[in-house]
């Protein structure tokens, strides 16, 4: 085996094994702070030593011995007192057979611990994709463009809290558990729209290393959460608006909107599993959250080859739904824009303006009323809302796309 | 584990006759299930002496050592086995007390 397939190798099993040994290492020493060092050196001693002796016959059996001595080893170096029968039991149980539940079990507990709604959001995304998604403090803090130490201090005082207040390491109970699932979706959720749309100027307008690491990790729960209509609607969503990120820029930069797009170059494989998770939800005919609408609504978008096929009502009416779960003024600020389809710009434009105390700072609100102006004619005034748009926008795509609009005005 | 269940208040108001009828009701609840350590409501902050005796010869100041908005008007102190019993249990508090509640572990033993 070469050197290059030998790293490949090393790659592969820190995507496939690191949250299952954070989480297995977390339940057998009870602490994330140990679980997470001995995990990362066992990964960096087999960067080391796999090259040299050869691919071990079964990685994860390897890696969970060798980061099982890790921890042991710190233990030992920073209490000298360690109980040796304590440590014994440990040395023997070095790698017990695990039923395939257990270890789903493991990393389950490890998410829920992770975004507990004890912490802080930031914390929590922080902590989630350290932990669970195994990136390093530097990827973070560069994903989330702070510094590196603001992502340590964060990362450091949540393992702190969740030790002194005892933060359960477990799943929560049936009754907790729809609350904190959507509590886990949002973090995700998040994680995925900043690397959709970043939202600073100083980095790549969309950022492939974040959405495919919150797809991976909403598909890891649902393997572990099959049967929870959110999670599937989250992961087809997040499928759907993947499958369009080659589209979504063009070759000289520029956001292109979802009118203008090419849809031949759209990701059919993503479009067909996400539009069988839509489908997998409509035949469950449960009542759907959120994310089951907002994928519906992908699905109508993906489901038409041409813009002018896009069946307009059918949108209408899931943001409808929409509006009755989350009557939030974003919603209805892109409500209005499939309105402007249906009844055209005029009365999408009424509704849009009685949004403008709430969303007056946020720079879709200016890009849509831009965008109406523009199509009712009334170019001085898209001119200035065009103005406000690129003023608040933060990502150069888009900026560089509103910037073109407004400098074809008539 | 016990945590500290503390009632921040902003008013500078007793308890009203409902509310207190509301917190007999979950102390009672949380001696039944096992969870009561202590509990106890506060005078009001302008009623606090702070003691410095630091350097040999104690000092008496009058008043609360901070002065803020927001003070501790109570507290409970529970035994609970985790962070979300103690969450769930301070919601249950705060909703009994109409007030806000703080929720901070005790240093472990």
């Amino acid at each position: 085996m070469s050197q290059i397939d030998v790293r490949e190798a090393v790659t592969r099993a820190h995507r496939a094994e690191w949250a299952r040994l954070v989480a297995v290492l977390t339940r057998r020493f009870g602490d994330l702070d140990i679980a997470e060092e001995a995990a990362a050196e066992a990964f960096a001693t087999a960067a080391e030593r796999w090259p040299a002796d050869g691919l071990p016959a079964n990685p994860g059996a390897w890696l969970t011995t060798t980061a099982n001595r890790k921890a042991i080893d710190r233990i030992r170096r920073e209490n000298k007192r360690y109980d040796k029968q304590r440590e014994a039991q440990l040395l023997s149980d070095d790698d017990p057979p695990e039923p395939l539940g257990a270890i789903e079990d493991e990393r389950l507990r490890l998410i829920f611990t992770c975004c507990h709604p004890a912490l802080a959001l930031e914390t929590r995304v922080a902590l989630t994709l350290r932990l669970v998604g195994g990136l390093t403090t530097p990827e973070i803090a560069r994903a989330f463009l702070v510094p590196e130490t603001t992502v340590g201090q964060r990362i450091t005082r949540a393992k702190a809290k969740i030790k002194a207040a005892r933060i359960p390491y477990r799943v929560p109970s049936a009754t907790d558990l729809p609350a904190r699932v959507s509590g886990v979706l949002a973090v995700l959720f998040l994680v995925f729209n900043e690397g959709y749309l970043a939202t600073s100027p100083g980095t790549d307008p969309v950022r492939q290393d974040l959405t495919a690491e919150a797809i991976r990790l909403t598909r890891l729960i649902r393997t572990l959460l099959p049967q929870d209509g959110e999670v599937a609607g989250l992961l087809a969503l997040m499928l759907l608006t993947e499958a369009r990120r080659t589209a979504r820029v063009s070759a000289t930069g520029e956001l292109v909107t979802l009118d203008e797009q090419d849809r031949g170059s759209w990701d059919a494989a993503l479009i067909a599993e996400g539009h069988r998770l839509v489908r997998e939800r409509l035949a469950a005919r449960v009542a759907p959250g959120r994310y089951q609408i907002l994928a519906a609504i992908s699905a109508v978008h993906t489901s038409a080859r041409d813009v002018r096929d896009t069946d307009w009502s059918q949108v209408v009416a899931l943001y409808d739904q929409l509006v009755r779960l989350d009557p939030s003024p974003i919603i209805t600020l892109n409500r209005a824009i499939a309105v402007a389809e249906l009844d055209g710009p005029e009365v999408a434009l009424a509704a849009v303006d009685r949004l403008e105390p709430k969303l007056a700072g946020y720079h879709a609100f200016h890009a849509t009323r831009a965008d109406l102006l523009r199509r009712l004619g009334r170019s001085q005034q898209s001119r200035a809302a065009y103005d406000q748009a690129i003023e608040l926008a933060g990502n150069t795509a888009e900026t560089a796309a509103l910037t073109r609009r407004r400098d074809q005005l008539g | 584990m016990q945590y500290l269940v503390s009632v921040i208040d902003a008013t500078a108001g007793l308890a009203t006759p409902d509310e207190m009828a509301a917190i007999d009701v979950f102390n009672d609840r949380l001696v039944a299930d096992g969870h009561w350590v202590f509990a106890g409501g506060l005078a009001a902050p302008s009623s606090a002496t702070v003691i410095d005796n630091r350097g040999g010869e104690a000092i008496f100041t009058d008043g609360p050592f901070v002065e803020s908005k927001e003070y501790l008007a109570g507290f409970w102190v529970i035994q609970a086995a985790d962070l979300d019993v103690a969450l769930k249990l301070a919601a249950e508090g705060s909703k009994a007390c109409n007030r806000k509640v703080e929720v901070r572990p005790f240093l472990d033993e």
